[in-house]
């Protein structure tokens, strides 16, 4: 017998992911760029999040035609983004094969009390959190791989770092509780309780967890990996860079050789310009996309 | 046994587990001067392109190409992609199995699956993930599992490709049959050095 969408094929396709580097892209030149640097995957998009940011109003799915072009363009898996909570978009998606669907906070939530039932989907899906609680709620709904969800589209990886920290730190303490002690902590941080009771069963999350939301230069890359994170996702750190395709090539390399900082320098030398970074503490706290979601 | 997993990109920390549950001294590879010390190797699952852009960079192809001659390696999914003498509209890497291999040929990751497949009369779990599978094999060759009529598992001396991904489930069966070949391997060069002797 023959099975598709079952949890297995799900977090496994996450799982040959792993060490890599998700890159952003709004057409198949950008797509092709980023496989010929080395990307395991390339997310389809209308905007990075930089442009989404600076444009405001409502941000939706992209254009199913951009996808597609995407789609066209490269042998690597092509994940899309949905609105969170919208059934539709993630529907149009699957629909059209895309392999990964981000239920994203990058785009402007089309439910705020809902998140999908990503059980349900034959396509795998990959969601952003900040903490342990929102990861195992987004795993019992289904997801089958996590981004921290720093702070998209501003070159500053101070809330990827915060994020990954959290997660691993509340990894660390289930999986040393007393089983005795679990519930309370479950209630506490708003888990499903089976979620952790796994957490601790495996010693670790049962999904894969990437980094993403700030990540513009290679040794920002590295120190994702150094801090425990599967693989990086990066947005608008590549094609808002002075020179996407030597950025994503060194940014590639920086994931895979996260210890060798001599090879990290080299990598960085005359790199050109990253992106331009955003503060984060003097950003209005309705333009943090990382509150969207719960 | 020392058995090295290359670990550029992919799924390598679940080849060093199944490794290691076996007996074997697992270690991850990164370096071409780290193989000298191996028994066998293993060519994880990941992406083929990615895996393929780190082994230029790093200069490992021809290393990896002498090490195969010489001493067993598993290639899965994208291991068996590097692995084989031809690739289906592209260019082949390490080529050093004599088989052909086509590239994501069962669809993308909504059709991917998971089935049993019969490996010498035992069934065990195959997890397909936008897997590859075997077009044809060359002389010599031994096809050890199929879905449907497409080869998905397949023994050239001491190399071993597989289109699927044992390290996904708890089956070991696969790895132990590697283990052996890795085994016999080594004896047999003890053997032949010893009559040089």
């Amino acid at each position: 017998m023959i099975q598709t969408g079952v949890e297995t094929v799900k977090r496994g396709m996450a799982q040959m992911q792993k060490g890599g580097v998700i890159m952003d892209v709004i057409n198949a030149e950008q797509a092709k760029i980023a496989e010929a640097a080395g990307a395991t995957a390339v997310m389809a998009l209308e905007r990075v999040p930089s442009d989404i940011r600076k444009a405001g109003g409502v941000a939706r799915m992209a254009d199913p035609r951009i996808v597609e072009e995407v789609m066209n363009a490269v042998s690597i898996p092509v994940m899309a983004k949905a609105r969170i909570g919208h059934v539709v978009e993630a529907r149009i998606l699957e629909s059209m094969g895309v392999d990964y669907i981000d239920e994203s906070e990058v785009l402007t939530p089309a439910d705020e009390e809902y998140h999908l039932l990503k059980s349900t989907y034959n396509v795998p899906f990959v969601c952003g959190c900040r903490d342990l609680g929102e990861a195992a709620r987004r795993i019992g709904e289904g997801a089958a791989m996590l981004r921290t969800k720093g702070e998209p589209g501003t070159g500053n990886i101070v809330e990827a770092v915060r994020h990954l920290r959290q997660v691993n730190a509340q990894v660390h303490q289930v999986v040393n509780l007393p089983k005795d002690e679990l519930m309370t902590m479950a209630k506490n941080i708003g888990a499903p309780f089976d979620v952790l009771l796994q957490i601790q069963e495996v010693g670790h999350l049962p999904v894969v967890n990437f980094a993403a939301g700030g990540i513009a230069t290679p040794a920002d890359a590295a120190l994702m990996m150094e801090l425990g994170a599967d693989g990086v996702f990066v947005g608008s750190g590549i094609f808002k860079s002075s020179n996407p395709e030597k950025f994503a090539k060194a940014i590639v390399q920086a994931t895979t050789y996260y210890q060798d900082y001599e090879l990290i320098a080299n990598l960085s030398k005359e790199l050109g310009t990253p992106m331009k970074g955003l503060d984060i503490t003097s950003m209005p706290f309705e333009e943090r996309m990382q509150e969207r979601g719960w | 046994m020392k058995i090295g997993v290359v670990a550029l990109q992919g799924a390598v920390t679940e080849h060093l587990t199944a490794l290691s549950e076996l007996g074997a001294e697992a270690i991850p590879v990164k370096e071409a001067n780290q193989l000298r010390e191996l028994d066998g190797l293993v060519l994880p699952g990941g992406e083929s392109t990615a895996i393929r852009r780190l082994m230029d960079a790093a200069q490992l192809r021809e290393h990896l190409q002498l090490f195969s001659r010489e001493k067993p390696v598993f290639g899965t999914c994208a291991g068996l992609i590097l692995l084989a003498k031809e690739v289906i509209a592209e260019e082949a890497h390490i080529g050093t199995m004599n088989v052909v291999v086509e590239r994501n040929s069962f669809g993308r990751q909504i059709d991917s699956f998971i089935t049993d497949v019969t490996v010498q009369e035992r069934k065990i779990p195959a997890v397909f993930i936008r897997a590859p599978h075997i077009q044809s094999v060359g002389n010599n060759v031994e096809v050890l599992a199929t879905v449907g009529d497409r080869i998905v598992l397949a023994r050239d001396g001491h190399l071993l490709g597989c289109a699927f991904h044992p390290e996904l489930t708890e089956d070991r069966y696969i790895f132990e049959l590697f283990l052996e070949m890795v085994k016999k391997s080594a004896s047999a060069r003890l053997a032949s050095h010893e009559n040089v002797l």
